[in-house]
């Protein structure tokens, strides 16, 4: 059984890093980054089954994942860091020159667990596919795990890849959109209304499911290990996953205005008086 | 000058789609994607060999290059497939980001490059795909001549570790080079030596290139013919050499003068031996429909240019 309060001390910390990093450098996505945190400490705490000491390309025998929507790379990277990939102090090179914690995450500078560039959004579902197929080649039972925005999918290329999973079964593939409803110019339902995403993927052949609170730590461990559950069983596996962008720092709560904005001083004392640290600041 | 033999003409593409077969039989790691165009990309006889290391995506060529790129993680080596337009154009997003800024070991194989395709007109027809390939940190660029090379460069390819766009096309040309040659990416091959003027062409230029070179022998000008197979890395020490020999260029291309080989002869020269030179390239202008014949002599791609050029780089040495 997972143990879900230890998650959400490392998710607490995992939030404190997001705002630190974006404040350092006064540039980033805290949004999107904020909303994800307890899918991220799930996954990379709990799910994955991953060799974080000794990074490997090919991750022969571990699960792997891919963060299509590469603007929220701070929580990516303080969960690598946290999780062992990296040093945690390496965390304050975050978007600045010389840095392996480039503004979008990059297999550019080697940093260990990044396996694709991304940030053009709608690339990382293809890539996924890809990576679940050269499992299936090797006879590698591991699983693969991509993670999109919800607006990330008005791009096309996405639904190229949704037509293709189901219709080559790659039913070694969990992916989850975010669905924090929020894009750089608004609401997703007055830039470009998407509709009813998971109905969308089920009529493209995907087994869907959801997560219905994506930021309560219990519902996404229970999630993912449902979504586990439904693999191997000739369809690949959507979650819809509802979050609040810039979930636990109430006044970035629920808004598409902290989408790609850091916070001032002030901000960053009030953000961090509601975060508690638990496994030490870098 | 030295004298090739047509042994017979082919296709390129049929070289590619030979090339294959034989890597499927020969290296484990290779697997193949091809975005509903089986037939023209000469992919079939792969696919049935091998059905499980084929993988049709349909006509979604940006999700069949982001594909490719997930494939390398696990050490497998895809080769995608479908026309030079759709391989380049279209997916360069996916390309930038998917394969060459993340440095996957992927071999993007396009058919039907250049006007040559012929009736399908302007749509199909690109241009300014070495361009748009050269420009992408990383990525080698080759453009073969003949079937035999094409076979060639496509094993080659597979033992080199990196990205790579491979430009081969759909009519049947003269066959010439050695069946058994040894292709080495990067390095140039002199065909013939001569001494007044170098025509430096690659793809289906290269045989127009010889012809030309045999009719300016006979007007008593001797024209040495260099094939540039790859054009990215380009191989510098061989065409500054022939410069340096013969005191001027011709650069033979299908493809835009913007962006082509000539474009990175030019640089070249610039850099380390300005000499002149003469482009046979289409000149800032889209294909049409025509046979492939027609085309290449309305848009100026054939040896009657190849031999105006030479004459005019000669005149303009000094």
């Amino acid at each position: 059984m997972a143990d879900i309060s230890k998650l959400e001390s490392i998710a607490s910390q995992v939030r404190r890093d997001i705002v630190r990093m974006v404040h350092r450098v006064q540039s980033g996505h805290p949004g999107g980054s904020l909303g994800c945190t307890e899918y991220f400490v799930a996954l990379y705490f709990e799910i994955l089954k991953h060799n974080s000491k000794n990074f490997s390309m090919d991750a022969v025998n571990e699960d792997l994942f891919f963060l299509s929507n590469g603007h929220i790379s701070p929580v990516f990277y303080s969960v690598l860091s946290r999780s062992g990939y990296f040093d945690v102090e390496e965390l304050n090179t975050f978007r600045k020159l010389n840095s392996r914690l480039q503004g979008h995450p990059t297999t550019h500078e080697n940093l260990p667990g990044v396996r694709i560039a991304s940030g053009s959004l709608g690339q990382g579902m293809s890539v996924a596919i890809g990576a679940a197929l050269s499992k299936k080649l090797n006879k590698d039972n591991r699983l693969v795990f991509s993670l999109h925005g919800d607006g990330e999918i008005q791009e096309g290329q996405i639904w190229e890849a949704a037509m293709f999973a189901p219709h080559h079964k790659v039913d070694n593939l969990i992916s989850t959109i975010d669905a924090n409803g929020q894009q750089i110019d608004g609401k997703t339902d007055d830039v470009m209304a998407l509709g009813d995403i998971g109905e969308k993927f089920k009529t493209f052949g995907w087994d869907v499911m959801k997560i219905q609170d994506g930021n309560d730590m219990a519902q996404v461990v229970e999630g993912l290990n449902a979504a586990i559950a439904k693999t191997g069983k000739g369809k690949p596996v959507m979650i819809i996953m509802n979050t609040d962008m810039g979930a636990g720092v109430d006044f970035m709560a629920g808004t598409h205005k902290w989408h790609g904005i850091p916070p001032n001083d002030e901000q960053l004392e009030n953000a961090l008086g509601q975060l508690e640290e638990t496994l030490g600041d870098y | 000058m030295k004298e090739y033999l047509d042994q017979g003409a082919k296709d390129t593409r049929s070289g590619f789609g030979a090339g294959l077969v034989e890597l499927g039989r020969n290296n484990p790691k290779v697997v193949t994607l091809c975005a509903d165009l089986i037939g023209s990309l000469k992919m079939g006889d792969f696919q049935k060999e091998f059905p499980d290391r084929f993988f049709q995506v349909g006509i979604a060529e940006a999700n069949m290059i982001g594909i490719a790129a997930g494939l390398t993680i696990g050490d497998k080596i895809p080769f995608t497939g479908t026309f030079a337009n759709f391989s380049t154009g279209r997916v360069y997003d996916q390309i930038r980001q998917s394969v060459a800024y993340s440095g996957k070991n992927v071999k993007i194989c396009a058919s039907h490059s250049g006007l040559t395709l012929g009736e399908d007109g302007a749509t199909h027809q690109i241009l300014e795909d070495i361009g748009l390939m050269k420009m992408l940190p990383g990525m080698t660029v080759i453009n073969t001549c003949d079937y035999n090379q094409t076979k060639a460069a496509t094993l080659a390819i597979a033992d080199y570790e990196g990205p790579v766009y491979l430009r081969f096309g759909r009519p049947k040309v003269p066959n010439f080079t050695p069946v058994d040659q040894n292709f080495e990416i990067g390095k140039a091959v002199v065909l013939s030596e001569g001494t007044d003027v170098s025509i430096i062409a690659t793809g289906h230029l290269v045989w127009k290139a010889l012809e030309a070179a045999k009719a300016l022998e006979e007007k008593g000008i001797s024209a040495e013919v260099v094939n540039v197979h790859t054009i990215k890395p380009l191989d510098d020490k061989t065409i500054l050499a022939s410069a340096k020999k013969t005191g001027c260029v011709v650069t033979a291309e299908e493809h835009q003068a913007y962006g082509g080989l000539g474009e990175s002869v030019s640089g070249l020269l610039a850099r380390e031996f300005p000499a002149p030179q003469e482009y046979v390239a289409v000149m800032d202008s889209f294909g049409e429909s025509g046979t492939p014949e027609q085309l290449l002599e309305k848009y100026g791609l054939n040896a009657a240019s190849i031999i105006a050029s030479a004459e005019k780089a000669i005149k303009r040495k000094s």
